[in-house]
């Protein structure tokens, strides 16, 4: 049985494979996050939740071209599935439902 | 450019799956170049870690496919070694035992070479205890002596003086039997009157009662095993023992029995040393200053930081002598030293006559078991290239499959190991079956630690070193044959082949043949000690130690009453046991002679009719009368001492003895009669000069002689006299000795190391044998066409066995010659250390050489007929 639920590093990490589109993989990902949290992440965080995400079918993947950097190693390009598109949709909407929720009160 | 860490991305290629490893070796690469521009150091740690993290069960390969090639090729080592194993069987059996005896000859051996070395390991503060000694050079001949008794004085300055240097300082008497008395439960127990601070010098492991027990002045504590004799289930603390039947101590502690392998094993109760002094009234009198007096042992413990040289350094001067001895000591360089307790058993201050050096004990013992078990590896060796042509074709297509050297000889390791860790499982099940009775020959407790971390280490060694010793060889042989001549059936087998292996049998041989003969010169030396003359009768005689005063006044009434029963020849009384020299003194004087202080003779006071008791044989003159006044003034000397003194007509002649402390006091004898040396001594040594009076300076009897009527038996005539001394002497358990059974004690050491020759001597010649049948039934099997022929020619049943047997019978024969003259220098050198000892005559080489021929052939004849009675018609069929 295939887990569906999404851990909250795991949505950032989809969250950003969405937004990079096409030019997702491992370290950009890892940058575009470490910019965005403002702290250092370990780059088998981010692999473990691509790697994970991809089995319960919310990124799919393929490889890129050889070239002479990366000692010689592919890039693994990730792209969010429709699945996985779904799944942040719910999420979204879950969240701004209950954010709505929120009474007016001012805090100052 | 920087590269990353080699060793982390090797370590992250050999367990990272397949599918990942590109996207998480390329992001790292990827990482690494971005960030060692800046920080190269940075990057690799980061490059480390990063990898680190990444071992985890979603990256790491499924177990399977981990090295799946080499797996699977060490599986296939074993199962093919397996298979040689089970398809030969009979060779793998002899190969196995062999082996198997041999191993275990080498665990026993290392077992009680562990033993001897952990002696006395047992206290914690081994490394910290030491005895205090006199060191000095002996004037008569130049040896260095260290004497460890020491006098009263000494140890009151070391306790008050000098006792900043140390952490304790103890006295202790010399280890002594006492009478302990609980109820109605009496035992015979030795023990030592020892200061409280014993039980921390010597880190007693206390079950009852704390270290402070032996404080109060009349208390004691015992050992468990004494506590339960005395107590049985019932608390002793506080409990009332009685002393040798006269002073009642209360138990205030129980320890944890020493050891065997410890100084103090035999000690097993412990009384205040305060006691000892206020029960022996002498010392008060006359020891606290006398420093000539040697009677008690000083025990010290030096504090943590110290050496003992350093401290030893520091006592110098707490030692004194008598104004008498100033001369002589300074002379004799006489200094106070500490003996470390390390030293105590591998390093004796005496080593008795013909007695063996404990350290070059252990360096035998050591060897025999090396070469014991290398004789089980050349049966190994020998067999296992004796059947290099049966295998000769599987190496061949091996080969030309393209198997490389290296895999052949791995595979042959392979199989010796197979073999050796299979040869260890058996040979530790003989070693724990034939332990007990290996205890019993060395009277020792050897135990095989199995919790030990060091016991598995060096069994781990053994197992890799028989198999490298039994597996180089023929795998560096077997692997080297030319594949086309081995496929061909064409591989040379003639004599050069087989010479490694013949010199491999006659070293086995010589090897055997040297241990049959060293243990034949054991015992024909403990033989012939045994068959020297006593100079009195040992039979039916037994002696009693009377240990306390409720002898005193009693001789006599006991020696009537004795007489009465009709059982008891003659009873006497002596100093010490008629088969021990108890006391030397100086000081004798004859003809015209000054008196003489060099020469000391050995003194025995006995009663009147002592030597009617132990049948003593008169050369001249006559024993002691009781029924002639004037002996008690009179002496009997024996042959030694008559040939010492060089008197023409002893009989008759006076003799003087002046006491050593005071000169004018003077003791005037006649001799009575001159008989023949007594062996009282070690049966190996000369005989020392002995007198034997009735009245002496010192010392006064205190060992009971009888001698039980020939007619009657002993087992009759036991409970007569314990019934008699049950009545007399009722407070006393009645303990006595045969003296044929004390005597036959001086042999105990000398008969251990014959019985423990013999026990090797059996296995290594099975060991020997062992491989020459497995070579023999090779040799048979391969000549079995030629003696089919043979026989169809017309040859005889005795004719093939003669040619099947003499290449062997040649080998043994050549080591005989080689190993005899080994042999008699090792022996000759042993036999060197006796006084009394016998010879090696030829023909113990003779025999030895007649002994091993007959075991070989007879070990091969069983091989050689059968072969020779085969049917020829069956045996050349085939082809």
């Amino acid at each position: 049985m295939i887990d569906h639920s999404l851990g909250e590093f795991e949505e950032l990490v989809l969250l950003m494979v969405a937004a990079l589109h096409d030019e997702a993989y491992g370290v950009s990902i890892l940058d575009e996050l470490e910019a965005k949290l403002g702290k250092s992440l370990n780059i088998s965080a981010v692999h473990v939740a691509l790697k994970r995400m991809e089995n319960k079918g919310f990124v799919r993947s393929r490889y890129g071209g050889i070239t002479s950097d990366r000692g010689g190693r592919r890039k693994k390009y990730y792209v969010v599935t429709a699945l996985g598109k779904k799944m942040l949709d719910t999420q979204y909407e879950l969240r701004n439902s209950i954010y709505k929720r929120i009474p007016k009160i001012s805090f100052g | 450019m920087i590269r990353p860490p080699a060793k982390a991305s090797a370590f992250l290629r050999w367990f990272c799956r397949e599918d990942c490893i590109e996207e998480v070796e390329g992001d790292l690469i990827e990482i690494f170049d971005k960030e060692a521009i800046q920080f190269p150091q940075r990057a690799r740690w980061k490059f480390v870690w990063s990898v680190i993290k990444h071992f985890r069960p979603e990256y790491i390969k499924p177990l399977g496919k981990f090295n799946l090639k080499t797996i699977a090729v060490h599986k296939t080592y074993f199962t093919i070694g397996w298979r040689n194993l089970l398809r030969q069987k009979g060779y793998s059996a002899i190969n196995i035992g062999g082996l198997a005896i041999g191993m275990m000859v080498a665990i026993l051996n290392g077992l009680w070479i562990f033993h001897e070395l952990s002696y006395n390991q047992y206290f914690e503060n081994y490394d910290r205890v030491a005895q205090v000694a006199e060191s000095g050079i002996r004037q008569e001949n130049g040896e260095p002596y260290l004497a460890t008794t020491m006098t009263f004085p000494l140890s009151t300055a070391l306790r008050e003086n000098y006792n900043q240097h140390f952490k304790h300082v103890v006295r202790t008497t010399f280890s002594m039997e006492k009478i302990l008395t609980a109820g109605d439960t009496k035992i015979l127990s030795a023990g030592l009157s020892a200061d409280p601070e014993i039980a921390e010098m010597l880190t007693l492991k206390m079950i009852r009662g704390n270290r402070k027990a032996l404080e109060p002045m009349h208390s004691i504590i015992l050992s468990k095993s004494i506590a339960i004799a005395l107590f049985g289930d019932a608390d002793p603390i506080n409990k009332t023992v009685r002393l040798n039947n006269s002073s009642d101590v209360k138990v205030t502690g129980v320890y944890e029995d020493f050891p065997g392998n410890t100084t103090f094993s035999d000690v097993k109760f412990f009384t205040p040393w305060s006691l000892f002094v206020t029960e022996n009234k002498w010392i008060q009198q006359r020891a606290l200053t006398d420093w000539r007096n040697h009677f008690l042992r000083i025990y010290v413990e030096v504090p943590e930081d110290q050496t003992y040289d350093v401290v030893s350094g520091k006592i110098r001067n707490a030692l004194h002598f008598a104004p008498e001895d100033i001369e002589q000591r300074k002379k004799e360089n006489a200094a106070l030293t500490l003996y470390p307790m390390s030293d105590w058993h591998l390093h004796p201050t005496y080593v008795r006559q013909g007695q063996m050096q404990p350290l070059l004990m252990i360096k035998l013992v050591g060897a025999i078991g090396a070469f014991v078990l290398f004789l089980a590896c050349i049966n190994f060796i020998n067999l296992s290239t004796a059947r290099a042509e049966k295998r000769a074709r599987e190496i061949g297509v091996r080969k030309t499959i393209g198997s490389d050297r290296s895999r052949l000889i791995t595979q042959f390791f392979t199989e010796s190991f197979l073999i050796v860790v299979l040869s260890f499982a058996v040979s530790l099940m003989l070693t724990i079956l034939i332990l007990p009775l290996f205890n019993k020959i060395t009277t020792d407790q050897v135990r095989i630690p199995f919790t030990s971390a060091w016991f598995w280490v060096s069994v781990i060694l053994i197992i890799f070193i028989t198999s490298l010793l039994a597996g180089f060889y023929p795998a560096i042989y077997l692997s080297s044959f030319n594949p086309i001549r081995a496929l061909k059936g064409s591989l040379k087998t003639g004599k050069i082949t087989s010479i490694p292996r013949k010199v491999l049998v006659v070293f086995q041989f010589s090897i055997s043949v040297i241990l049959i003969i060293g243990t034949a010169v054991v015992y024909r030396q403990i033989q012939y000690a045994k068959d020297r003359p006593v100079g009195y009768d040992r039979n039916g005689l037994i002696m009693v130690h009377k240990r306390t005063d409720d002898f005193t006044g009693k001789y006599q009434i006991l020696r009537d009453e004795l007489k009465k029963t009709g059982t008891v020849y003659e009873v006497s009384e002596s100093m010490g046991p008629a088969t021990q020299m108890y006391s030397n003194n100086n000081g004798w004087q004859w003809g015209n002679h000054e008196p003489n202080w060099d020469q000391s003779f050995g003194t025995l006071a006995v009663s009147a009719l002592h030597g009617k008791t132990i049948g003593w044989e008169f050369i001249q003159g006559r024993d002691f009368d009781p029924a002639i006044l004037t002996d008690s003034s009179g002496i009997v000397i024996n042959e030694s001492a008559l040939k010492f003194m060089g008197l023409e007509n002893p009989i008759g002649e006076p003799v003087s003895w002046y006491w050593w402390t005071d000169k004018s006091r003077v003791l005037n004898y006649k001799i009575l009669g001159v008989i023949k040396d007594p062996v009282m001594e070690s049966p190996y040594g000369s005989t020392e000069p002995a007198i034997f009076f009735l009245k002496g300076h010192n010392g006064s009897t205190s060992w009971i002689n009888i001698k039980i009527d020939p007619k009657v038996s002993m087992s009759k005539a036991l409970p007569v006299v314990e019934k008699v001394f049950k009545n007399i002497v009722p407070a006393v358990p009645f303990e006595y000795e045969f003296a044929d059974e004390e005597y036959a004690r001086k042999f105990g050491k000398e008969e251990t190391i014959g019985n423990l020759a013999t026990f090797f001597a059996i296995l290594a010649v099975l060991i020997s044998c062992l491989g020459v049948l497995g070579l023999a039934s090779y040799m048979a099997e391969t000549r079995v066409k030629e003696i089919g022929i043979r026989k169809v020619l017309g040859a005889s049943v005795a004719g093939l066995w003669r040619l099947l047997s003499v290449d062997f019978v040649w080998l043994v024969l050549i080591a005989c010659l080689i190993s005899a003259p080994v042999a008699y220098l090792l022996m000759n050198q042993w036999l060197q250390k006796f006084e009394y000892r016998t010879g090696i005559s030829w023909w113990l080489f003779v025999e030895t050489a007649v002994c091993a021929t007959a075991i070989t052939l007879i070990t091969i004849s069983y091989q050689a007929i059968k072969t020779a009675r085969l049917n020829p018609v069956k045996t050349l069929r085939s082809e």
